[in-house]
């Protein structure tokens, strides 16, 4: 177990593995008939990987990488959308540096910004609002990327450009939500998950009842989970006891940052801004019911697709994934990353075909980074 | 982007826009701090705050913040926020093309 002393305090992740093989095996799990929990996060999904915990478990416990990178589950027409922004002579178009290597139709932000679109990439909104504040002259848009850890900041962002009066700035929304996803998966009949952790940091905004509906309604058991790697086993070993127990409760394993009722102020902002949308695409996944946001009619000025007649507001516009690529069933933990006919041949992190490639958080990239190294320790 | 980063708040910069200068594992940056601002923001210096693309998003204790730091470390994430925070600042200083 060598993984085992890079954590904090290899003692107790070494009671809490014992204690997770257990439990495992009193459900009576085998590598056959695994029990399947759902990471959700795309954090915990690396964590996963960087501290080996899938192979620390028993093999009657198997880990599905959920939907939880917001750059994976982007689709190739709002990239296509983001480029096309990005090329028009009056916009800067400011960006997360983790949405600039996804691939779209033609081209990537990279690729557009190496061909002269004024793309920069900034650390966060209040950096494209001083760019705005800066060349007065010039239409800068933000790409509003992200679940409801950084829904917020678009939102207090707006908010601060309405009461400056700028009126050169806008954001593209593209922002997404945590729990419309998970009620998809659990409705889909092809997928079996016995539970989830759920993602910490999101729930820091959101709280833990919006997850209520996973125990109430479908009977699975939830932990809200912190990023350390013994958060993650003592989450994992929270789910087991559920599961072992018959019970579907919402638990917070991360209460020391979790409050069950989110942050109010950041609530409060987003429900001011935005509102949901009908439906939005996902990457994989194909429509969700109000699983995105959209500007509400109070910010039109400051809202992106109305100022250029883009993205939703324009229309759907659907572009089919690239020919022999399995983003979706990968990203709905059907098949594991390496059974992909494109993983390591014609999509690498350096010539990425799709977007889990892209991202650390994307369970590709996650495979590749670490894979190598485990090779080598097979071969040991 | 998802993950959020501990950081100290040093000073209050500008309590009109709730702006803060926060201490990020040895970098300064500029932090909105409305999340967490519970009373007057000079109560919020030497707080430390989980920090999410230059918003202060939950106050968490020392212990908290190094543990979480070392995760992030562990992770690579910690440099991954550095990074982007210092690319940021360079699209500032970046003249039109
Ligand atoms: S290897 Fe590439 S193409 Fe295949 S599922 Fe992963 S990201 Fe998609």
């Amino acid at each position: 177990m060598r993984y085992v002393e890079e954590f904090r305090d290899p003692m107790a992740a070494r009671a809490l593995l014992a204690a997770i093989s257990r439990v495992t095996d009193d459900i009576g799990a085998t590598a056959d008939h695994p029990v399947r929990i759902m990471e959700i996060c795309g954090g915990h999904t690396h964590a996963i990987f960087r501290y080996g915990l899938d192979r620390l478990t028993p093999p009657g416990l198997e880990f599905i990488h959920g939907p939880g990178c917001p750059v994976c589950v982007l689709p190739m027409s709002r990239v296509d959308e983001c480029v096309e922004l990005a090329e028009r002579p009056e916009v800067v178009f400011t960006t997360f540096g983790d949405a600039m290597r996804v691939p779209g139709t033609k081209k990537s932000l990279m690729q557009a910004k190496a061909e002269g679109a004024d793309i920069r990439m900034v650390y966060s909104p209040l950096d494209a609002l001083e760019l705005a504040r800066r060349h007065p002259d010039r239409e800068v848009v933000f790409f509003g990327l992200g679940f409801e850890t950084t829904t917020p900041s678009t939102a207090l962002s707006i908010r601060q450009a309405a009461r400056e009066g700028l009126s050169n700035f806008s954001v593209f929304a593209n922002h997404i939500t945590v729990p419309p996803p998970i009620k998809a998966l659990l409705d889909d009949p092809h997928m079996v998950l016995d539970g989830f952790v759920g993602p910490g940091h999101v729930s820091m905004v959101i709280g833990t009842r919006p997850y209520e509906f996973i125990a109430r309604d479908y009977g699975k058991p939830i932990v809200v989970a912190g990023f350390e790697p013994l958060d993650l086993l003592q989450s994992v070993l929270m789910v087991l006891e559920m599961i072992r127990d018959g019970k579907a409760e919402v638990q917070n394993q991360y209460g020391r940052v979790v409050p069950q009722d989110g942050n109010p102020v950041s609530l409060a902002a987003i429900e001011d801004v935005y509102e949901p949308r009908p439906s939005f695409e996902w990457r994989g996944l194909g429509e969700i019911d109000a699983s995105g946001l959209s500007i509400r009619e109070r910010y039109r000025a400051f809202d992106a697709e109305a100022k250029f007649g883009i993205g939703y507001g324009a229309g759907p516009r659907h572009v089919e994934e690239p020919e022999g690529c399995a983003c979706g069933l990968v990203m709905t933990g059907r098949i594991k990353p390496t059974a992909c006919p494109q993983f390591g041949k014609g999509c690498t992190p350096e010539m990425p075909l799709g977007a889990l490639m892209v991202s650390s958080e994307g369970a590709c990239a996650a495979y590749w980074q670490y894979g190598g190294a485990r090779a080598m320790e097979a071969a040991e | 982007m998802c993950l959020g980063i501990p950081g100290q708040i040093v000073a209050i910069t500008d309590a009109s826009r709730d702006m803060a200068m926060a201490e990020i594992s040895g970098v300064r940056r500029e932090v909105n701090v409305s999340c967490i601002a519970e009373g007057p923001l000079d109560g919020l210096v030497g707080a430390w705050a989980l920090i999410h693309v230059g918003f202060a998003m939950a106050r968490i204790d020392e212990e908290e913040a190094a543990a979480t730091l070392e995760a992030l470390r562990g992770l690579g994430e910690a440099q991954e926020t550095l990074d982007a925070m210092e690319e940021g600042a360079r699209a500032l200083a970046e003249a039109r093309p």
